[in-house]
């Protein structure tokens, strides 16, 4: 039932989020907007090099949006560029097809009830488009509409 | 109150037997269909109105001689005649077919729009329009250079008269606002406020949407200059929608496409264009659609808009005292007059994942802003659900609407 989609630490992480404040000292940041559901999210990064040093975001939304923002900050704290975006694509796979679900994802795998649910995958990616955005540097409002 | 049955009177149970769709199983359970502010379902009769036509009578409109062209034409032009009735027109030549409200108000503003607004003149739309009362008449200023007024609203979601009368001025051209309102249910006095745009020799335009549906319009009583539906909120199919507009002013304005249908004469020097109505229905209409709505009328008529608004209210009544009972809701729209509409937000939840929960249970509402983020921003909330009821709805269903939301809040507080 809906439980598969609204799992404990989804649960945990919607109502605790981590790394939710601004970051004063972040070397990148992007905002993410889903017009669907009018939810906003600013994305922080700080990045030491080619390494991700730190993360956190500000926003409202609904909980998978949320947890879903507050557990990628979490996976990418000391990941490559390239290694985070690898795990974008990863991530991205979990949500929209039928591979099997791989254990390099980590606790991200706990979003895979969503691909169940195919009205709250652009909600669990909001996070996702928003780091894409930041990492390659634009800079703009990205949105899930593309 | 026995939660089954609110309106004895009124056999519910017997009406549902009319909508098919009304009888399958969400994830299980019963289906719970609470959207019909979004699009209503479709008794049999529609269904098999639109069936018939393309199984039997199918062909072309107002062109050819043989046999199924005049079946079909007579057939569309039918459902022009019962629009007459529902909305009480003089003519049956001041009713245009459109593809739903959303067209119709997009011709006005395009097509009368062109013709009578010039720089400095004034639009007065309200605080509680759709999208689609919003963007045509945004358009219309930028391309002529008229202002947009916006008639404020109360915390209840009702309009402010008073201030609405102080943007009233002699550069008014149009006042455009909502009967219902979709993300709130108030119903407007819109008779009141065309008398009050008359008089300040303002030309007015009531989106009819939500109301059509939900209670008796009378545009000559209304005094409405222009009045636009849709058909797929009156159980009938989507793709086609009426606007009324009085006969002088359709007449004195400019065509909004031009193309087959809509001509007299042709010729690379000069074409004159058809009487009314068909100067505004530019190539092949959606005929089915048409033909869909005559049926849709012919199935409201049959009950009666008075015994269905008599109903709704009692489920709306019904609908509110259950959803006050739940801790942290909060009813966004408590305007006194309001029709079968249930907006609200929970404390600390999303109502995506209202929604969602719901929709696991077989209830099907809708969330999100509804088409009308200013209303959104006025009550500061980005979005809510929104339960909106319609005659083929019961009691019990309301009672698995509190229910659900009851999983709700076990899952998520």
């Amino acid at each position: 039932m809906v439980d598969d989609l609204y799992q404990d630490l989804i649960l945990d992480h919607s109502k605790h989020p981590r790394n939710c404040h601004a970051m004063e000292d972040a070397t990148r940041n992007a905002e993410g907007y889903n017009p669907l559901c009018g939810d906003k999210l600013r994305l922080y990064v700080k990045m030491d090099g080619d390494v991700v040093k730190d993360a956190s975001f500000v926003g409202s939304g609904c909980a998978i949006s949320t947890a879903s923002a507050s557990l990628m900050t979490e996976s990418l704290k000391g990941k490559t560029r390239e290694e985070a975006l690898k795990l974008l694509e990863k991530f991205h796979d979990l949500l929209t097809t039928d591979t099997p679900v791989t254990k390099d994802l980590g606790k991200l795998i706990v979003f895979c009830g969503v691909r169940d649910y195919p009205a709250r995958v652009k909600c669990a990616t909001l996070a996702w488009h928003t780091l894409k955005s930041a990492l390659n540097g634009a800079g703009e409002t990205v949105t899930t509409e593309e | 109150m026995p939660s089954s049955v609110i309106a004895p009177a009124f056999d519910v149970e017997k009406i549902r037997e009319d909508f098919p769709v009304l009888k399958q199983r969400i994830h299980g359970k019963p289906l719970v269909y609470l959207d019909s502010a979004a699009t209503a379902q479709k008794p049999i009769s529609v269904v098999e109105a639109i069936r018939h036509f393309h199984e039997v009578d199918c062909a072309n409109i107002h062109r050819g001689v043989h046999e199924l062209s005049q079946r079909s034409t007579a057939a569309y032009e039918e459902t022009r005649a019962k629009a007459k009735q529902f909305l009480n027109s003089k003519s049956i030549n001041e009713l245009i077919f459109v593809r739903g409200t959303t067209e119709g108000i997009n011709l006005v503003a395009t097509s009368w729009g062109a013709k009578f607004v010039k720089p400095g003149d004034e639009i007065i739309i309200s605080a509680m329009e759709h999208h689609s009362n919003i963007v045509p008449w945004q358009l219309l200023c930028e391309r002529s250079g008229a202002t947009l007024r916006v008639i404020p609203m109360n915390d209840r979601g009702e309009l402010i008269l008073d201030e609405y009368e102080k943007l009233l001025n002699p550069r008014t051209r149009m006042v455009a606002v909502t009967h219902v309102s979709n993300a709130l249910g108030t119903i407007n006095p819109v008779k009141q406020i065309i008398a009050m745009a008359h008089k300040a020799g303002a030309v007015t335009l009531i989106d009819g949407a939500q109301a059509a549906p939900h209670i008796g319009v009378d545009v000559q009583d209304l005094d409405a200059d222009f009045y636009t539906m849709s058909g797929h909120k009156v159980v009938g199919p989507t793709g086609i929608g009426i606007l009324y507009g009085k006969a002088d002013l359709l007449n004195a304005m400019p065509p909004y496409q031009g193309g087959g249908d809509m001509i007299k004469v042709v010729t690379f020097a000069k074409t004159t264009y058809a009487d009314l109505p068909y100067k505004f229905e530019a190539g092949t209409p959606n005929i089915a659609g048409g033909i869909g709505l005559g049926a849709a009328f012919d199935y409201i008529n049959a009950i009666g808009l008075d015994k269905i608004a008599a109903y709704e209210h009692e489920l709306l009544l019904y609908g509110t005292e259950a959803l006050s009972r739940i801790p942290g809701l909060r009813i966004i729209g408590t305007a006194r007059e309001k029709a079968a509409v249930l907006s609200f937000v929970m404390e600390g939840i999303h109502p995506h994942d209202i929604g969602t929960v719901l929709d696991r249970q077989g209830i099907a509402v809708r969330t999100g802003h509804h088409c009308a983020q200013p209303v959104m921003d006025w009550f500061k909330v980005t979005a809510t659900t929104r339960a909106s009821l319609a005659f083929y709805n019961t009691a019990a269903e309301i009672d698995a609407l509190a229910a659900g939301l009851g999983k709700v809040k076990e899952i998520f507080s």
